[in-house]
């Protein structure tokens, strides 16, 4: 069974034919050559397959391609601009050595680079969370928070009188 | 290749149900985080889905005129958490959502989904059986609205019959008006885990004494459930240590706890009995009463 959608990925359009059956993460990198986009554990769990769709972060491998009709995809090979210089995000974490095997790199700068586009500011513990849809097995996660944390520079509350430090002191008062 | 065979999609509920009456083997598709991962894993195959992506009513959450909170099932655990109704009415509910699974999931991954695939360990449902939730049921034949527990029959089995949407997940305002809650998650990560335990309380206080207080737990046993035993001693206790003690006591009396391999039956009764104090404690303080720690 096909169905006919239209969609953009990086700002190109496609008009195509898709097998229902069929993941977004299967369509882009089978079908399309967005090999960016990493099949890892299939089933939600490791981010690997992350993508934005309109500017949020999915997991390409539970997604039906069919969902994918009329919206905008931005998958890792649409971050750096057009003459190949490396987005904020992507310095970032080079600067921070925040690669390793390179695996779980795209949809951590994919999530990121939501973030910084988000114009919202973040605690600490508030990127934690937002990274933590993406399984890293390589660095340990410290220099991947220190890049996420450089991306978002002025972004990130730490001062001692702004609600976001009042709200995570509350916090960890809850927990003891 | 997911296995596949037929996939339909649904505008209004209107449609949801006529396709539905018409093919009673279609299996609902929502956010596809359950459906999706239990095809990939050969517990569903060969299926007919029908998708209702795209019916827009569904995704809203609404404060009724007589104060009745309307959940629409499609509202993701991200809106879920976001939303402003959600934060100010039932913080309970939000606590749950953000509880639940990573950011890329909570983006897709809608609360009526959690509540129709029956799991116990379900992070939406302890709250919601703590908030004495509603579901608003539709087919072909008309709506009828049935009260959470009497939804979940079984691990993994819901009480939704052939034809059936759920089109609604109600909270009545005597169910959250006036009350102070948490939901306490434990599980062995932060993120991207399953509840080894999960407890909600929520409490009303009335002079230094319980007025009303409700435990909803997940994982406590084949289904999310409430301790009605404990809930009936504390009415018109007054608040110290002491009742607390007592009250997480009883809970544990009404949990059907038992051995998986993700905890033991003698861990997940202490859990219960340690959690419920733990959530109690910071009811009582969110409910407007003193802090007993």
């Amino acid at each position: 069974m096909f169905k006919r959608i239209s969609f953009t990925v990086n700002g190109k359009s496609y008009t195509l034919e898709v097998d229902v059956r069929m993941s977004l993460l299967e369509l882009l990198r089978n079908q399309l050559g967005y090999t960016g986009a990493k099949q890892g554990c299939s089933v939600g769990e490791c981010g690997a397959c992350s993508v934005l769709i309109d500017g949020t972060p999915y997991d390409s491998c539970i997604y039906l391609a069919v969902w994918a009709d009329g919206k905008a995809i931005t998958t890792i090979e649409g971050v750096a601009a057009k003459n190949g210089e490396l987005s904020k995000v992507q310095k970032a974490f080079i600067e921070e050595g925040a690669v390793q095997c390179g695996f779980c790199t795209p949809g951590l700068i994919l999530t990121t680079t939501a973030m910084t586009e988000s114009g919202k500011d973040y605690t600490r513990e508030e990127v934690k969370r937002e990274l933590s849809g993406h399984l890293c097995r390589c660095t340990g996660y410290q220099n991947i928070l220190k890049a996420a944390e450089k991306s978002l520079e002025g972004h990130i509350c730490t001062c001692v009188d702004s609600p976001h430090y009042k709200q995570q002191q509350e916090q960890l008062k809850g927990r003891q | 290749m997911y296995d596949i065979r037929g996939y339909y999609e649904a505008e209004t509920v209107r449609e949801a149900t006529e396709l539905l009456g018409a093919n009673p083997k279609l299996k609902i598709i929502a956010g596809g985080t359950d459906v999706l991962v239990k095809m990939h894993g050969g517990q569903l195959e060969d299926a007919e889905l029908l998708s209702i992506r795209k019916i827009q009513e569904l995704r809203d959450i609404r404060k009724l005129e007589n104060g009745t909170i309307a959940i629409g099932p499609m509202a993701a655990f991200t809106n879920v958490f976001n939303d402003q109704i959600m934060k100010k009415h039932v913080p309970i509910l939000t606590e749950a959502a953000i509880s639940m699974g990573g950011p890329q999931i909570r983006n897709i991954a809608t609360i009526g989904g959690n509540v129709c695939n029956g799991a116990t360990s379900a992070d939406s449902a302890s709250s919601l059986f703590a908030l004495n939730a509603h579901l608003k049921l539709q087919n072909l034949q008309g709506e009828r609205v049935i009260p959470i527990q009497e939804f979940y029959l079984g691990p993994g089995k819901v009480d939704l019959k052939p034809g059936e949407v759920l089109t609604d997940i109600l909270i009545y305002p005597e169910d959250y008006q006036g009350f102070g809650g948490q939901y306490i998650k434990f599980a062995m990560r932060e993120a991207m885990d399953i509840a080894t335990l999960g407890v909600a309380v929520l409490c009303k206080l009335d002079s230094g004494n319980f007025s009303e207080i409700r435990i909803g737990l997940g994982v406590a046993g084949p289904t999310p459930l409430r301790c009605v035993e404990a809930e009936d001693f504390a009415r018109g206790k007054k608040i110290s240590p002491e009742t607390i003690e007592e009250i997480s006591k009883l809970a544990v009396k009404s949990a059907k706890a038992r051995t998986s391999w993700r905890a033991s039956k003698e861990y997940r009764e202490h859990l219960v009995e340690e959690l419920t104090q733990r959530a109690l404690q910071t009811a009582i303080v969110r409910a407007g009463g003193v802090d007993l720690v």
